[in-house]
């Protein structure tokens, strides 16, 4: 079977779930430009879009529709190539409507999973449970005459689990997109042992035909992206209880201040905090649950996490892609207010900063924000000036900062070590690409 | 053509700002104002300038495609909205693509010859911004000949003259052209700096000829052998001014002194069904503009700055071979000599131009107007360049699709 014969027909599941909808949306749009080529013409491609949800499918449908048309301005100079043979065609206007038409009469929405009973390629995206996954994929497996190849967007889940308890003869691989997938340019290939070869060259291409950065993970729980940002993230949470108790100061400002320094410190596009509020507290301790029977020297597991989830504060995205408050109050996308677990309310950020700020201490001169040093030429530079500077102060801020820094390499080599990542480069590119880091946690800044 | 029957001047210009990308008050994302906006501006504008609308006679509104850009057609009907003095007067819109503002130039000027009026209002606008620069391609497209649709360039119009700027590198040679096209970006940048009303006014890159130079055209992105830089923007703006008779100036009560007269004009259409003969050359603006010197009577010699139609710098090189100031071929050398800066003997486009000031397409024609005027009356402002006394004369050429539609006016300050 050819790779567009594999295209023709493809279903994915969780279609209209955040992952699942970036995924469909990349998938329709590779199916339709395969379509658009000559050998192709007269075939017929079909993506089923398979979700428990009535309503998230016809969202679903409008999110393809928006942007399908971003998509086709991107390109349309190709598509009036594509297009040449349709005399009906003449305006930017008709053959990017056309476009449209055609990505979206390949996907079929439907909420019954019988319509992967015919696919050549399944594409999971369910939620992190690994049951489910199994639950799905083996039904499938069963009911489907073809020889079915099978991606799993899992995050943390083994691939090889999913490949023994589905009973999947090794035909899966793991393809973890980072979110939004239409936007992050970071995939995470995971084989197992028993991958086939064929499978593994076809994602490859597959993830090429999409423009992604593909960075190679061994099947260990959490592989290399949320292998380093679970532990990161335990660590922003035991240096914000810890400040809390040397302080005698309420833990909602610790976490301000940790937030803070990894962010403007560590020169990040965010804070911990608040990353841990975009992916989700749930989301987070779902992912650390699932890992954690896998890991035998340490325990990915924290309590402050566990008594978020019992206050019901939980974070993660709404759907139209706004964030939900969590850790943090938002507005307009901007941290305001932090959660105090025992009152039980958010306290304004305002009430306390200034005097937070001030027992950090400042920034060095040398400081630079995360905004402009991407676009710098000589970062390194800039960054190892910075690091200096920040090694020789003795304030808080720059004393936290370093350790943060030490602990986030540790982690990184440590992925290394137990064979996670096969190279230190691996584990950076996945932070720089799928985290939009300035710089990957392997480096010489903070020693 | 024959010699102008009696004196026509102009005065009491008015331009908007050229707003789009580039303006600091530009948000894509946000509303903007509308054609009543722009329209009403410029209209008032002269208005205020010439002792209100019940001195005008007769308006003349220039634009090319609201009914698509802003689904408005029966444009004439605005002018009584800009001041109820210009109700139940005659109004008339014409079109002509980019040189629509030309059109309404030289209507207004036969209003006046034709001793219907003695003060005539003339009006450009265009509003553009109303869709994205993708579909925005489909709707200027439509100053080709819509046959030729199908097998163009998703940017249409980029497309046509990036064949004219191909067809020169391969006939004179890449490089030398490449610098030429630069500097005609980099004194569009540096002229529009000087006019608050221009789209690049907040333009703030110190090395404009060096980011030119070093941009390479690229085809898969855009066309084969123009970069943005080489374009003119997408631009929302108005331009008007007042045209008069002798009375109609004494009626308006301004000095000659503070008005241009007009020398003489020419005005030339080409058969858009063809192809042009010779795509290094732009034959329309040639004959056009050389009407206008010999219906003015002067050389080019007797010029002191023009106000070309850039739209592309290809099309400011073109320009200058068409006037017979460089050899062709050697239009690209002349432009990057300087000889087209502010500082020149003839500078080109001294407030930008179509590339630095902005092109709201049927507005652009007025606009060039406004400037001579301004220049030739020393009310340019910042912008204001020296008149050499033996080049007292301003030349404006504005172009309608590609070298099809053309007018061209020669002014001279009023005495």
């Amino acid at each position: 079977m050819t790779y567009d014969e594999r295209l023709q027909n493809v279903a994915v599941l969780g279609a209209a779930g955040k992952m699942g909808s970036g995924i469909l949306l990349l998938t329709a749009v590779e199916m339709a430009d395969r379509a658009l080529q000559a050998e192709n013409k007269g075939k017929t491609f079909v993506l089923n879009a398979i979700d428990v949800s009535e309503d998230g499918l016809a969202g679903l449908m409008g999110y393809l529709r928006v942007q399908v048309r971003k998509i086709a301005e991107k390109k349309t100079i190709w598509l009036r190539q594509m297009y040449a043979d349709r005399d009906d065609l003449i305006e930017n206007y008709d053959i990017i409507d056309a476009y449209i038409n055609d990505v979206l009469n390949i996907v079929h929405p439907v909420t019954v999973m019988e319509a992967a009973n015919k696919a050549n390629l399944v594409f999971e995206a369910v939620n992190e449970n690994r049951s489910l996954k199994v639950k799905l994929l083996d039904g499938i497996k069963k009911n489907n005459p073809n020889d079915v190849w099978f991606f799993t967007n899992t995050s943390s889940v083994p691939i090889h689990l999913i490949d023994e308890e589905a009973g999947l003869d090794g035909k899966v691989i793991g393809f973890h997109f980072y979110n939004p997938p239409a936007v992050q340019k970071l995939v995470e290939l995971i084989k197992t042992d028993s991958t086939k070869q064929e499978v593994a060259d076809f994602a490859l291409q597959y993830a090429k035909n999409l423009n992604k950065v593909v960075v190679p993970s061994n099947d260990f729980a959490g592989f290399i992206g949320n292998g380093h940002f679970m532990r990161d993230g335990l660590h922003g949470i035991k240096e914000a209880q810890e400040l809390a108790k040397d302080k005698n100061m309420p833990l909602y400002k610790a976490i301000y201040m940790v937030n803070k320094v990894t962010q403007d410190y560590l020169i990040r596009p965010m804070g911990i905090f608040q990353l841990m509020d975009y992916v989700g507290i749930d989301v987070m301790q779902f992912i650390l649950n699932v890992m954690n029977p896998f890991v035998e020297d340490e325990t990915l597991q924290s309590d402050l996490l566990d008594k978020f989830m019992e206050q019901g504060v939980k974070g993660g995205q709404y759907s139209s892609g706004a964030q939900k408050d969590g850790f943090f109050k938002y507005k307009s996308g901007q941290p305001v207010a932090v959660w105090d677990i025992h009152k039980q309310e958010y306290v304004e950020i305002e009430k306390f900063k200034d005097e937070c700020d001030e027992i950090l201490g400042d920034l060095p001169e040398s400081a630079v924000p995360w905004k402009s040093i991407l676009r710098m030429k000589n970062k390194e530079e800039v960054l190892m000036k910075f690091y200096t500077d920040l090694k020789s102060l003795d304030s808080l801020g720059a004393v936290m900062a370093i350790r943060y820094g030490k602990r986030s390499k540790e982690i990184g080599e440590k992925l290394v070590k137990d064979k996670v990542a096969a190279h230190a480069d691996d584990v950076n590119t996945v932070m720089l690409t799928g985290f939009y880091h300035a710089y990957g946690p392997i480096n010489n800044f903070f020693e | 053509m024959k010699k102008l029957r009696r004196k026509v001047y102009m005065t009491a210009g008015y331009n908007t700002i050229s707003l789009g990308t580039g303006r600091r008050e530009f948000n894509p994302r946000k509303p903007r104002p509308g054609i009543e906006h722009y329209i009403k501006e410029a209209g008032q504008g002269v208005l205020n300038q010439i002792g209100g609308a019940q001195n005008v006679d007769e308006s003349v509104i220039g634009n090319f495609m609201a009914s698509r850009f802003n689904r408005q057609g029966h444009l004439d009907g605005f002018l009584p909205m800009i001041d109820k003095g210009l109700s139940m007067k005659p109004a008339v819109r014409v079109e002509g693509a980019c040189a629509s503002g030309g059109l309404s130039l030289v209507t207004g000027i036969r209003n006046i010859l034709a001793e219907t009026a003695e003060v005539n209002l003339s009006l450009g606008f265009e509003v553009q911004n109303t869709v994205k620069a993708i579909y925005g391609a489909d709707i200027l497209a439509l100053a080709g000949w819509f046959q030729n649709r199908k097998a163009g360039h998703a940017y249409f119009f980029p497309g046509q003259f990036s064949d004219r700027a191909g067809a020169y590198y391969e006939k004179y040679g890449y490089e030398r052209t490449r610098k030429g096209m630069a500097r005609w970006y980099a004194n569009a940048i540096e002229n529009a700096r000087l006019d608050p009303t221009a789209q690049e006014y907040h333009n703030t890159n110190p090395d404009p000829y060096g980011t030119a130079l070093k941009m390479q055209p690229n085809g898969k992105a855009f066309v084969d052998h123009l970069t943005v830089l080489d374009c003119s923007k997408v631009s929302d703006g108005a331009s008007a001014i007042a045209i008069c008779s002798e009375d109609g100036l004494k009626r308006i009560g301004v000095d000659k002194k503070n008005a241009v007269e007009v020398i003489g004009f020419g005005h030339a259409v080409r058969d858009i069904t063809s192809q042009p003969k010779d795509l290094t050359e732009l034959e329309t603006i040639k004959f056009a503009a050389h009407e206008a010197l010999k219906n003015a009577g002067i050389t080019i010699d007797q010029i002191g700055t023009i106000e070309t139609h850039d739209c592309f710098s290809i099309a400011g090189i073109l320009a200058v071979e068409a006037l017979g100031l460089a050899a062709k071929g050697e239009g690209a050398d002349y432009v990057d000599a300087g000889k087209t800066s502010r500082n020149s003997e003839i500078p080109f486009n001294t407030t930008g131009g179509l590339i630095g000031w902005g092109h709201p397409t049927g507005c652009t024609g007025v606009h060039q107007a406004v400037t001579i005027w301004q220049q030739l009356t020393g009310n340019a402002g910042n912008a204001q360049i020296k008149i050499n006394e033996n080049r007292p004369y301003g030349l404006t050429i504005n172009m309608g699709g590609d070298d099809v539609t053309v007018t061209s006016i020669v002014f001279k300050r009023g005495e």
